[in-house]
């Protein structure tokens, strides 16, 4: 059985439309016009108990509201979703105890407590039995070493230390599935990493499932066996987090840093014959780019290495970040495109213009 | 012992009345408000005692209260604002508004319920730290006449129990209102004026006109402040009493029966339109 199953899901939102004007406002005073928007557009997909999952897309993209629905938040349009066994809309209660969630832009603990009573009352909440509260409290504080700051009131706190907190509390009644929205945002790289570190150890040693949404592809790489990627309600890419970079990432930048002065043209005549493109960096540095369909890495390499004198070989990689801005830019992971460099588009404005944001 | 044993069997009572201990830790934790709130309602206390010293003038009783009585009155129903009032309103308003009611659903316990809870810690604070120690002050100063009966004492105590459902209740609905209009604020202004105003705070219902009075019978207002007032300073008595409770209890369940209803449109507002 799946721990999530969802099939042909959708989430139509009726959102009210302003007229113009004075005019206009007299005229919404009585008949409202509405303009419908699909979040989240006919979407199905199955992730397999223990897996971690990325999720992810533009502000706007549906994310958010296919979080909402998976935890029992909103109702959808239709479609059919199991989590866990339940839909989670319907035997609400009983669903919400199996599992945890973090909202990383809001606080589910008590503002104004401190945070051990705060987790107190979720251990009554879920119903936790105290000796299991206590084994698992002490190995979460244990993980996180949070042991100095328990008995801080929460809105003393930072929000590394905060965050780490949610995931405490979200894990207490040791769910089998941890949804997490946004859980690094804003955090700092050492913080970042530790709750990485953390939800994966989470995920080896109880199997528990992890969907998550982001905007930082590090965690992704961190964590992510499989995305699923979204825009405008639609999922676009659904697979391996490598196969992704295989077919998106669509070749290696090789840069040289040679003993001497070089020319371009000796560089390109021993490279003849491959569709390589050389680019001048400064007089002693040296730019390769290396289309992946049509020549290796190595072969470049072994051309040029037994030539030149090197005092230094880079390689770089196509990152995540720009295989994914390519895909939001050309809005299809379907669609393979041959430029070979990637225009830095800023695409957030026009994100923004499209996001809906649905509470 | 005993709350062992309730955190054993009924855990989630057990959260609740932790939710409503949070609370009230919580209004330890301010406790600025609770001397500003010493300070205005000893003010009001007072300006009503004057207030009415000058309308009885000479006059031994008004529309058959006496003026001990009125005080009484007076005393008691601004004490028994302190225990039934509460924000509920607003902070329930809030949530919607920012949203994070949302997250209230994805824990296994019930929304209202937990609003009613941590407003009856706040209530117990105020009955505590408040009520109690300025009905003493107040009777020291004021010429004041207790009820020597203390079966009236119990059943003033239900009936407060009854007043803070009540108004929590009216709260609860003035709240949840935010789901349905943009902007609640000026509905909740109201509502507290409606409240102290048509609950017989501020001038008990017998002296109302004719037709006002019949009015207000037939609301919910007066079972918060006028009803438990009435039997305390002893204008209400004998048999009428249980039938005064009786109108509490049956203003319970109606409004029992329209939150419940508001609540259920609420959600599925929530659950289709996203909030």
């Amino acid at each position: 059985m799946f721990a999530i199953d969802v099939s042909h899901l959708s989430k139509e939102f009726k959102v009210q439309k302003n007229r113009q004007g004075l005019k206009g406002a007299f005229k919404d005073l009585f008949v409202r016009d509405y303009t419908r928007i699909m979040a989240v557009n006919d979407i199905s997909f199955q992730i397999a108990k223990g897996e971690i999952c990325g999720y992810i897309g533009e502000n706007g993209a549906g994310k958010s509201t296919t979080i909402k629905m998976l935890t029992g938040i909103l109702v959808p349009t239709t479609g059919n979703i199991q989590v866990n066994g339940f839909v989670p809309y319907k035997e609400r209660e009983k669903f919400v105890r199996g599992i945890g969630v973090v909202f990383g832009q809001r606080s589910q603990l008590w503002w104004d407590i401190g945070v051990i009573e705060s987790f107190q009352l979720l251990r009554k909440v879920y119903r936790v039995s105290a000796q299991d509260y206590k084994t698992r409290l002490d190995e979460l504080v244990e993980r996180l070493q949070l042991q100095d700051i328990l008995t801080r009131p929460v809105r003393k706190l930072s929000l590394g230390q905060r965050m780490r907190c949610e995931l405490v509390a979200s894990l207490l009644h040791n769910p089998s599935i941890l949804f997490l929205d946004e859980p690094t945002i804003g955090l700092d790289i050492v913080v970042k990493t530790e709750i990485r570190d953390f939800l994966k150890t989470m995920n080896q040693k109880y199997e528990t499932t992890i969907l998550l949404t982001t905007h930082d592809l590090q965690d992704i790489e961190a964590l992510c066996s499989r995305v699923i990627m979204l825009d405008d309600g639609r999922i676009i890419y659904d697979g391996g987090l490598q196969e992704l970079k295989q077919t998106w990432g669509k070749g290696t930048e090789v840069v040289f840093q040679f003993a001497d002065h070089y020319s371009l043209e000796h560089l390109q005549e021993l490279t003849q014959g491959l569709t390589v493109q050389w680019s001048k960096e400064n007089d002693i540095t040296a730019k390769v780019w290396i289309p992946q369909e049509e020549t290796n890495v190595s072969q470049v390499l072994s051309r040029v290495v037994g030539v030149m004198e090197i005092r230094d070989i880079q390689i770089l990689q196509t990152k995540t970040d720009d295989i994914v801005r390519e895909i939001y830019r050309t809005g299809s992971a379907a669609s393979t495109g041959g430029s070979a460099a990637f225009p830095a588009t800023d695409s957030t404005a026009e994100a923004e213009s499209k996001a809906a944001s649905h509470v | 012992m005993f709350s062992a044993y309730i955190d054993k069997q009924f855990p989630l009572i057990s959260a609740y009345l932790d939710i409503m201990r949070i609370r009230f830790l919580m209004m330890m934790a301010y406790r600025v408000n609770y001397y500003s709130g010493i300070v205005i309602y000893a003010i009001n206390i007072g300006a009503y005692y004057f207030l009415w010293k000058a309308i009885y003038g000479e006059n031994e009783t008004l529309n058959g209260i006496s003026l001990v009585q009125m005080t009484t009155y007076v005393a008691v129903s601004w004490m028994a604002r302190a225990f039934y009032f509460n924000n509920l309103d607003r902070e329930i308003a809030a949530e919607i508004r920012d949203g994070s009611v949302a997250i209230q659903f994805i824990r296994p316990y019930k929304y209202l319920m937990v609003k009613i809870m941590q407003g009856f810690g706040e209530g117990i604070f105020r009955l505590l730290l408040f009520t109690t120690p300025g009905m003493v002050i107040v009777t020291l100063i004021l010429p004041i006449e207790l009820p020597k009966d203390p079966a009236i004492w119990a059943l003033f105590m239900v009936m407060l129990f009854f007043s803070f459902l009540i108004n929590s209740q009216i709260n609860i609905m003035t709240g949840l209102c935010a789901f349905f209009i943009e902007n609640n604020e000026g509905m909740m202004r109201m509502k507290r004026v409606v409240i102290d105003f048509c609950s017989g705070l501020i001038i008990p219902i017998t002296f109302f006109p004719g037709w006002a009075e019949t009015v207000l019978k037939f609301l919910p207002f007066q079972a918060i402040t006028y009803l438990p007032g009435s039997v305390f300073m002893g204008t209400v008595g004998g048999k009428m009493i249980f039938t005064v409770l009786g109108i509490q209890v049956l203003w319970f369940v109606l409004l029992s029966a329209a939150v419940f209803q508001i609540w259920r449109l609420a959600r599925r507002r929530l659950f289709v339109q996203g909030g």
